[in-house]
């Protein structure tokens, strides 16, 4: 069964991506993903600086999901430029980028790109983190001036991360008019744990993202939104662990899927998750066209 | 798993660097399998199990300076056991441990011990008020102790007694310590065409602790220091970073 994409023009095998900050930080992990299953890979999300992140506790497992508040942590553009050169291999590589403004990200994006990757992701959504990620993601202006900036710079396909806002939809629209090829949705919701016998925060950032299979119901409902409305591609990613999740977030309109908490109990899941819903289309005799957004009428 | 809130109820001074945290709850464990602790307000950091109830700590930076400030009464929390432990196996072994590389080896030696594993220790240290538990590995088998400065019995580096055994005649070798010592033991192993019946367990950055944020990737394999290790075989890490450069929190590479 032939499940080859299109997604902003890149041919993937399959349509399972491992999503940005799993796995992503180095050419040889990205690699070990490849050879896992995967039909695109993004990298961590990757800025102006080097940045150590977070204090530990950095990442729990709760019983629904996981918390992780690792904090940007990257090497800079400067040393991640030959971790992508080398990280060029079966699959293509999207580079996920972040910023304080539409400068600091179009010199990450000019910086990276030599290096030969086959998409950009602008992460305008990462919750933990201040001065980045979801606090420019909330707002339609800088989403819409950014995404202009880095699409002017750069001529390969530049992907918008979105945060779980309830008005995901204007910010959509936003990172459409400034000519996004596509829309990720959706990035970790904001929450925490507390130690109830120390009464400390768990994470040493106090609060940070969830993910995992708890999101699952609200990024199915973001994506079906956002294809109701908006003309470019999307790309569903939010607590998908299994091929029926994925079919799920493919009926809502999702053209690919990003997958990272899912990982932790199955690194094939990247393959069985493609071999599912190949299973699922050849028993019923369909195609990933005849399912793509069939929910949303 | 929200981290298991561990109060402490006995510190060992075990050499003037190194200190034994025994806690309130027995974890069952590998040999070699690892924790990581919380100091809360501050970090936290991997430590291997050095008891089912105990880490044993070097003082480093920041958070393990915080840890050598708790005492009886006081808590820390701990996710785990992690990560894959130390493989028993044969019937005659040879454990190299330097420094506090001893932590997660003395367990591995009484578990040998009380399998009727016959256990030889090569134990080194830079003098003799820092070797890290030298009874234990006495009580558990044949002791050879080396101290940098000399200060007791063999003068010189661990790897230089490790040079003059016949490591043919082990079943199995275990490495523990500084990555330069046990690069060597690598090397010397390599000479005998053994490498896969050395393990060695490394480390690297760690931060999740659940194989998920890519902190802890070894090159060229990809390996996982956290989940996939922290012990591998030395087949798996000949023509790797093994020996040659590591990551630091931000991920950029720094020469060992
Ligand atoms: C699997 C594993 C088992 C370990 N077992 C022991 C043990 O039994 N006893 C012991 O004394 N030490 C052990 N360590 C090393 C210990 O984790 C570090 O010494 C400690 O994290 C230092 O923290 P710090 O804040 O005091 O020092 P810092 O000043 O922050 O760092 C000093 C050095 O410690 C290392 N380090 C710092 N943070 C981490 C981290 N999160 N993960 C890995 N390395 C780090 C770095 O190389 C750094 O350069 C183990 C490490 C690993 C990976
Ligand atoms: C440990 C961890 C690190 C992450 N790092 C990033 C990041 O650097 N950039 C980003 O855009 N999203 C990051 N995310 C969010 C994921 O890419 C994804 O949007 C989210 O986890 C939901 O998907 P999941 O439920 O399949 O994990 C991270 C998530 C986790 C769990
Ligand atoms: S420390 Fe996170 S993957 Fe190993």
């Amino acid at each position: 069964m032939d499940l080859t994409t299109n997604v902003t023009g890149l041919q993937l095998r399959n349509p399972t991506i491992l999503a940005a900050g799993i796995l992503g930080s180095t050419a040889s992990s990205l690699k070990r993903v490849m050879r896992s299953g995967a039909g695109a890979v993004v990298t961590k999300s990757i800025g102006v600086v080097s940045r150590e992140g977070h204090p530990g506790p950095v990442m729990i497992k709760t019983e629904c999901g996981f918390l992780n508040a690792i904090g940007l942590a990257n090497p800079s553009y400067h040393e991640f430029k030959s971790e992508l050169e080398e990280a060029k291999g079966e699959v293509p590589v999207v580079a996920s980028i972040f910023g304080r403004n539409a400068e600091e990200f179009e010199e990450v994006a000019l910086g990276l790109i030599e290096a030969g990757l086959d998409a950009f992701e602008l992460n305008l959504s990462c919750p933990h983190a201040e001065g980045y990620g979801a606090s420019l993601g909330e707002d339609p202006n800088a989403v819409e001036n950014i995404t202009r900036a880095v699409k002017k710079a750069v001529n390969v396909p530049v992907w918008v991360k979105l945060p779980p806002l309830t008005n995901i939809v204007k910010i959509g629209l936003a990172a459409q008019r400034g000519g996004a090829d596509a829309v990720v949705a959706i990035n970790t919701l904001p929450a925490m744990a507390i130690d109830i016998e120390s009464r400390f925060p768990v994470l040493g950032n106090i609060s940070g993202g969830l993910s995992g299979a708890a999101i699952k119901p609200v990024a199915l409902k973001c994506v079906y939104d956002l294809y109701a409305v908006l003309d470019i591609d999307i790309i569903g990613v939010g607590g998908i662990s299994s091929w029926r999740d994925a079919l799920e977030f493919i009926m809502a309109g999702a053209s690919a899927l990003e997958i990272g908490s899912a990982v932790y109990e199955d690194r094939g899941v990247f393959r069985h998750i493609s071999d599912g819903i190949a299973r699922y289309l050849q028993e019923r005799g369909c195609d990933l066209e005849d399912i793509h957004g069939v929910t949303v009428r | 798993m929200i981290p298991m809130h561990a109060e402490i109820t006995q510190v060992v001074n075990e050499t003037p660097s190194a200190r034994t945290f025994f806690f309130d709850s027995s974890l069952g464990h590998i040999p070699g399998q690892y924790v990581m602790v919380w100091i809360r307000g501050v970090d936290e950091i991997p430590m291997s199990l050095s008891y089912p109830n105990a880490i044993t700590v070097q003082k480093m930076g920041e958070a393990t300076t915080a840890l050598f400030k708790l005492g009886k009464g006081d808590s820390f929390g701990i996710r785990g056991p992690f990560g894959n432990g130390f493989s028993l196996e044969g019937n005659s072994i040879l454990l190299i441990a330097g420094g506090v590389g001893a932590a997660p080896l003395g367990s591995l030696a009484e578990k040998a011990k009380s399998n009727n594993i016959k256990v030889k220790t090569i134990l080194g240290a830079k003098s003799a008020e820092e070797l890290l538990f030298k009874k234990r590995f006495d009580n558990a088998g044949d002791l050879m102790i080396t101290t940098e400065d000399g200060s007791l019995e063999y003068h010189g580096l661990a790897t230089e007694l490790v040079d003059e055994e016949d490591l043919a005649k082990y079943d199995a070798i275990y490495s523990c310590g500084p990555e330069k010592m046990m690069f060597k033991v690598l090397n010397i192993a390599e000479g005998f065409d053994i490498s896969s019946r050395v393990q060695f367990s490394l480390q690297r950055y760690v931060k999740c602790g659940l194989g998920l944020c890519g902190t802890c990737c070894i090159d060229p394999s990809g390996l996982r220091i956290c989940r996939d290790g922290p012990v591998f075989r030395g087949d798996q890490l000949i023509g790797t970073e093994f020996g040659q450069y590591m990551r630091d929190a931000s991920g950029k590479r720094v020469k060992l």
